[in-house]
């Protein structure tokens, strides 16, 4: 087991945003997380990138409680994609360069690793662009390469494709299947057909609850629960 | 230019440099704790801090007389000295430096430092990464202080003393040579006050562009 939250409860402002909800990421897994919007996605998906803490409950990572002692060591091993890819006001190779200046690396392997990952979302010859002036696709492209460059353990995310062209889309999922090969990935997703896609497992989540978890095959094919039915359908947005 | 103008000249631009990096090394902590952390009367402490920028320097100035002369710090010996006259410009920009690299600050994409995080930086990093990306804003900040320290009157006056060769820069100097009627000094004085002001801010200007 890679990752795993317990009795995961948080709450923003007084409401409950997440309520007791318990997940296992298992190693070398593709999982999905679906639900309509404000089902709690992305809520789910910082926690588990250990950038919020929970209200109550508790994260374990490789079967170590996350606490305030070790939250840093293991954020090391878990890199997160926001939806909308923040990025610094640098050139794309300063940008995928960032992390790695945290790691105790020679000048020439960062660049090679650098260039590596640009190449993996087919953008080599975009190094030395401003990082601000690329398209949405791109800069989204850009945001997996800054995070591939660590090598994770756990790759978060969270609405890769939302407001993307098909093309765009296209180049993506056929990264994030070149990613499994090495990384337990973690998709926070409101299209369905993509986390049939792409997953090895989908969860369903909706107003902060788990509602259901399996198979591409059992939780979007043949759904039984009737809000996934609904949200499958394209009722349930 | 004389050698008596090019030692005020000198002078002021060590005064007010020597202010502004005082003020710049315990501001931007400050603005970075405003910006990034939540606390209980956020609003009233950012509030203040703009509400001082309009301070009158001669009520500092004053203020400060007092705190040298015969208050707390009279036994440091500040008064009429340089290091007083740097002190307290420094205290005069801080609230301009605290308020505008604030506002740069809380301009940049929040998910900047979520961002830095999440690529493994420390929260020192994240915090240098946020004003990485808030430096144009912050420069201008800088910058603007620098000018107000160089300009003002108040704390050079009351606190420096207009001291020949010790204490006497650009702003005191005009004031004394106006009231003496040498008004063609004065307007060579203002002249190079005004391009030292200028030429700053119109480099600064166009460094920040992209």
């Amino acid at each position: 087991m890679l990752e795993e939250l317990r009795s995961v409860y948080r709450e923003y402002d007084g409401r409950a945003a997440i309520r007791r909800l318990n997940l296992k990421v298992r190693r070398g897994q593709v999982l999905s997380i679906i639900g309509p919007n404000g089902a709690g996605k992305t809520t789910l998906l910082r926690m588990m990138a250990l950038l919020d803490k929970p209200t109550r409950g508790e994260i374990y990572y490789m079967g170590e409680r996350v606490d305030d002692s070790n939250v840093r060591t293991i954020r090391g091993k878990v890199t997160m994609v926001f939806q909308r890819a923040a990025n610094f006001n640098k050139t794309v190779h300063e940008n995928v360069a960032y992390g790695l200046g945290f790691k105790k690396m020679s000048k020439s392997e960062i660049e090679r690793n650098v260039m590596r990952a640009l190449g993996l979302v087919g953008m080599e010859k975009f190094a030395n662009r401003q990082a601000k002036k690329l398209s949405g696709g791109e800069q989204q492209r850009m945001a997996i390469a800054r995070a591939l460059v660590l090598e994770p353990e756990l790759l978060l995310l969270d609405e890769p494709t939302a407001n993307l062209d098909p093309k765009n889309v296209l180049a993506i999922e056929r990264i994030i299947k070149e990613i499994r090969k090495k990384s337990t990935v973690v998709i926070a997703t409101n299209n369905p057909f993509q986390a049939s896609r792409l997953s090895d497992r989908v969860v369903c989540l909706l107003n902060g609850s788990l509602i259901d978890e399996g198979t591409p095959r059992k939780i979007i094919d043949r759904p039984r629960d009737t809000r996934i039915k609904k949200f499958v359908r394209g009722e349930l947005v | 230019m004389s050698k008596v103008l090019l030692d005020i000249t000198l002078r002021s631009l060590l005064i007010s440099g020597s202010a502004t990096l005082l003020a710049v090394l315990w501001s931007l902590p400050i603005a970075l704790t405003i910006s990034m952390r939540e606390f209980r009367g956020k609003r009233v402490v950012k509030s203040l801090f703009t509400a001082l920028i309009g301070m009158p320097t001669v009520a500092l100035g004053l203020i400060l007389f007092i705190f040298y002369s015969t208050g707390p710090l009279s036994p440091l010996h500040l008064l009429y000295t340089p290091t007083g006259m740097i002190i307290g410009q420094a205290i005069l920009i801080t609230p301009i430096i605290v308020s505008f690299v604030v506002s740069a600050l809380e301009s940049v994409d929040p998910e900047i430092k979520d961002l830095a995080r999440t690529l493994g930086a420390s929260e020192r990093q994240t915090s240098l990464a946020v004003l990485g990306e808030a430096k144009k804003g912050a420069t201008l900040a800088v910058v603007a202080a620098f000018n107000r320290a160089i300009s003002e009157l108040g704390i050079a006056m009351m606190v420096g003393g207009n001291i020949y060769g010790y204490t006497r820069v650009l702003t005191t100097t005009i004031t004394l040579e106006t009231a003496k009627g040498e008004i063609a000094l004065c307007l060579g004085l203002m002249a190079v006050l005004l391009i030292i002001v200028f030429s700053l801010t119109l480099v600064i200007n166009l460094l920040r562009r992209d």
